[in-house]
């Protein structure tokens, strides 16, 4: 018995150690920067605290009548059994426990429920594995995945030393901007599996599912960066699509916008210019970093079974329109890029697969033929 | 009935037959109940080595030693292999070996589909085990098999789609056996309201396994459709809803994880009063407990989906329903103190492993009533906490109570003694392991890291690597257990154990009343006093 003591001592004083040394990481549920999270975070602090009481209540007699009523300590068996009026009393009790506690649950249940009256619309699409935000009132959109510093950390055999970068596996590219003080409603659906929204400082997560659409809401207090994942497993890299949400104050928030503009209308721009191939295999590079090599492998040479190889791809070698038309739909598991990427991207990674990876067709595509095809497709998709 | 006592009454002193054979024959409750518990135990070391590959890979930041499908594949293997091949196979084995001796029976009720349903687990357990070589890998889908995800499975689906076929006929056929034997069996005098608890838990837990395993099969079975035969139950596209999977899923699922733990409670009230030398404090209470239990797992499928996007209405249904599990919950584990009460209690292995069980099981409670409140969950859901609470309930519960049950019962089946020296060594790692395991757990969730990742944030790193040390200490300290069952079958101590082997223990239960080891057909003439102690 005493050596156990010693255990369990030594465990704690090695977490208080453990505590001092790295001051990031807590124990408890974070209470978060909204009305909900804080009433959750309420909720579980009172649930807690019963259990806890219970737990006091019941370990402790049992190890009281572990310690007393012993054999080796000569204490002989009573053989009293089944009493009713004990029985009554420990079966009504956690009744009125149980109804003590649906109440408080039962108005927070309510309030995060309600999507009313709210001031602004965002939809977030799961994609395997980045997120699709879309603002629906204003226009702005775009795609959201792992930033390049903690993607390149998590190779096997990497090298880097995931404490050295910032935010390791809780950065992305583009963050979701928000406005603090306003009651935005979120809508939630998948292009392909079921991913799940988190961000724990809201309070909640809501399950995106393909086909459906699911609602939630927010509104944040506080400017501030809240980091969140995906939370229902949905394939390879599951652990590797991050959630950043900024929330600004209105007028830096309208900064924002404005610029979101300004980069939309530039990219559309580059799709006219005119690019070298070593330009487009330079923006290929990067772009298939972080759009392909999740499945087709950051060396092109795909997981056999799964994913199939670009390098020495018999569609990557092959006629470059069938290439680019796969791309554009999509097969299988392989989403349709033709709305994923803008038309200067699609064409960069067309000619990097072509033209590295270890092939060598040696031909290129503008930016302008892509975007033309772009067009054509979404105009048949009008036509359905 | 005549007519099969009759067809019984040829057999009777045949023993075993020679050789391997026997094995494979043998229609006899031991041979097979032995068969069950070695199988398990295997599966418990190969799902074992699976969790050592994902603590291994969680032990720091950074992808180390797999890739990340592999990882995934590891976690749905882990949890197929445990459930269906160590923990409800051990269940099954313990039914086998001691419901015919508890009521005083000589042999199940069914022989022939015994030794039958034993073998087709064996058959599924392979073929599962068999997909981690094909191409694509095993599934990775986790053991919940959501679509559209486990439609991205390669080649590995169809196979393990028809070993969850095998699997369920099998558990059916276990059940149906079992059911059959306590209904028929049962020797003059034993009423249902005297049969010990575990025969008690074992019925209900039969009942529930009939009812859910065809909804399995049924589910899979769409899934094995709408991937090869071109319909859309679970494809929004073709007008299904892949949430649909997940309500049938759970309706099996639910009340599956009861199959687990309902006999484990059937076996602490048997281990409790034995070793606290006092009746069961309150048997038909917990009997009704166990229904009530059992009642509720079946209407309360949807707190596993609480963040699926349900209905107000349906949210709070589900969010009231689950929290009234936690009073009979309540009266079971008051029972188990109020029996240790005012006992005269010593503590060999088997009681120290039940006393354990209800500390810890009860601890797996609370969180799961925390759970339970619907908008905490929104929190709470598909995070760590939940790998903490559900561990809990099955590892230091379900497991620590299989424990108890070979070291409290494995005296009678071999008629050797174990050596309680290394049995509390056994313990006493066990018990710290796998707290420093999975208490951790419970911070990780709390502070925001999901469940099902291979990598995860810096932050998390101090309390993932106190947890992956914890758990290559349960690890290894299981060799031991593996080393206990050997030693004990090939002699033990050399001590000789008497019939009882655990004082008074024939005033509990009939199997006791029986030579340490039993004949190998147990009663062939009913016995005439039962006890009723535990009563």
């Amino acid at each position: 018995m005493k050596k156990t003591k010693q255990l369990f001592a030594g465990l704690i004083l090695m977490a208080l150690g453990l505590g001092t040394a790295q001051a990031d990481y807590t124990l408890n549920l974070m209470k978060g920067v909204t009305k909900v999270s804080n009433d959750i975070y309420d909720l579980h602090m009172l649930i807690l605290w019963i259990c806890v009481l219970i737990g006091i209540g019941v370990f402790g007699t049992m190890f009281y009548s572990i310690y007393h009523h012993r054999k080796s300590r000569g204490h002989k068996a009573a053989q009293f059994h089944e009493n009713t009026t004990v029985e009554i009393i420990w079966t009504i009790i956690p009744t009125l426990i149980l109804i003590g506690m649906a109440i408080p649950a039962t108005k927070a249940m309510i309030e995060l429920d309600d999507v009313q009256d709210s001031e602004m619309s965002i939809k977030v699409t799961g994609h395997q594995w980045k997120w699709e935000y879309e603002y629906l009132d204003n226009g702005i959109h775009f795609f959201s995945s792992l930033d390049e510093a903690s993607n390149k950390a998590r190779q096997i055999g990497s090298g880097i030393d995931p404490r050295s970068v910032p935010h390791y596996l809780l950065n992305v590219d583009k963050p979701l901007v928000i406005p603090t003080k306003k009651k935005i409603r979120f809508v939630f659906t998948a292009a392909d599996v079921i991913h799940s929204w988190w961000v724990p400082d809201l309070g909640w997560k809501k399950d995106t599912n393909p086909g459906f659409i699911n609602e939630s809401w927010t509104s944040v207090d506080k400017p501030g960066t809240y980091r969140g994942q995906c939370t229902e497993l949905c394939g390879k890299d599951h652990g590797f699509m991050p959630i950043v949400v900024i929330a600004m104050d209105e007028p830096d928030y309208n900064v924002w916008v404005e610029q979101q503009k300004t980069i939309a209308e530039a990219e559309a721009g580059s799709a006219d210019k005119q690019w070298s191939t070593e330009e487009l295999v330079a923006k290929g590079k990067s772009v298939y970093e972080t759009s392909c090599s999740s499945c087709h492998m950051a060396d092109g040479a795909g997981l056999p079974g799964t994913f199939p190889a670009i390098t020495a791809s018999p569609v990557v070698t092959g006629d470059m329109n069938a290439q680019v038309k796969l791309m554009l739909d999509g097969k299988g598991m392989m989403p349709a890029f033709g709305k994923m990427l803008s038309a200067a991207d699609f064409a960069a990674v067309v000619t990097y697969t072509r033209n590295g990876l270890g092939n060598s067709v040696g031909d290129s595509i503008q930016p302008s033929a892509i975007q033309a095809l772009q067009s054509a497709t979404s105009a048949a998709d009008k036509n359905e | 009935m005549s007519a099969v006592v009759a067809e019984h009454d040829d057999h009777h002193d045949h023993g075993p037959a020679k050789g391997l054979l026997r094995w494979v024959i043998t229609t006899n409750h031991k041979d097979i109940g032995t068969l069950y518990l070695l199988f398990a135990l295997a599966m418990f070391f190969v799902g074992g080595a699976m969790a050592m590959v994902i603590r291994a890979e969680l032990f720091e930041p950074g992808m180390q030693f797999v890739n990340p499908q592999f990882f995934n594949s590891m976690t749905t293997m882990h949890a197929l292999v445990m459930v269906f091949g160590a923990v409800m196979p051990a269940f099954v084995g313990l039914a086998n070996w001691m419901i015919p001796m508890m009521i005083g029976a000589p042999d199940m009720a069914l022989p022939r589909m015994n030794n039958m349903s034993f073998w087709l687990l064996v058959a599924g357990v392979l073929l599962l085990a068999s997909t981690l070589f094909m191409e694509g890998g095993a599934p990775a889908s986790g053991w919940t098999l959501y679509p559209p995800l486990v439609l991205q499975t390669g080649n590995a689906l169809p196979f393990a789609i028809f070993s969850v076929h095998l699997l369920g006929i099998s558990s059916i056929m276990g059940a149906i056996n079992i059911v059959a034997t306590i209904f028929n069996m049962r020797a003059p005098g034993m009423t249902l309201m005297k049969m010990p608890m575990f025969v008690w838990t074992w019925l209900i837990t039969g009942f529930l396994l009939i009812a859910i395993m065809p909804v399995f099969a049924g589910a899979v079975t769409m899934l094995l459709t709408d991937k090869f035969f071109g319909t859309s139950f679970f494809d929004a596209a073709g007008g299904g809803d892949p949430v649909l999977y997940q309500h049938i899923f759970w309706f099996f699922g639910h009340p599956e994880v009861y199959v687990m733990i309902l006999p484990t409670f059937g076996v602490a009230s048997t281990i409790i009063p034995v070793f606290a030398r006092k009746p069961l404090f309150g048997y038909s209470s917990m009997v009704y407990a166990t229904a009530a239990i059992a009642f509720l797992s079946f209407i309360v499928w949807a707190h596993h989906m609480f963040t699926v996007g349900m209905p107000i209405a349906g949210e709070l249904y589900f969010m009231y329903a689950t929290m009234l599990i936690a009073i009979p919950t309540g009266v079971k584990v008051f029972n188990w103190t109020a029996t240790m009460w005012k006992g005269s209690m010593t503590f060999e292995t088997p009681m120290l492993f039940s006393i354990a069980f209800v500390v810890l099981f009860t601890m797996g409670g609370f969180t799961g009533l925390m759970m339970a409140v619907a908008p905490v969950d929104f929190q709470y859901h598909d995070t760590y906490f939940i790998v903490a609470h559900f561990h809990y309930t099955l590892v230091p519960a379900s497991v620590f109570i299989l424990m108890a049950a070979g070291y409290f019962w494995l005296p009678k089946w071999t008629g050797h003694m174990y050596d309680e020296r290394i049995g509390r060594l056994h313990f006493w790692l066990s018990v710290v392991s796998v707290n420093i395991l999975f208490f951790p757990q419970h911070f990780l969730g709390l502070a925001g890291m999901p469940r099902r990742i291979p990598d995860y944030a810096v932050q998390f790193a101090d309390w993932n690597m106190i947890s992956s040390i914890g758990g290559f200490i349960f690890g290894a300290s299981q060799l031991l257990f593996l080393y206990v069952v050997i030693h004990t079958i090939r002699g033990g101590t050399g001590e000789k154990v008497t019939a009882e082997v655990w004082e008074d223990a024939a005033k509990h239960s009939l199997e006791w009343t029986l030579p340490s080891p039993p004949p190998y057909h147990s009663f062939t003439t009913p016995p005439t006093v039962i006890p009723t102690e535990h009563i």
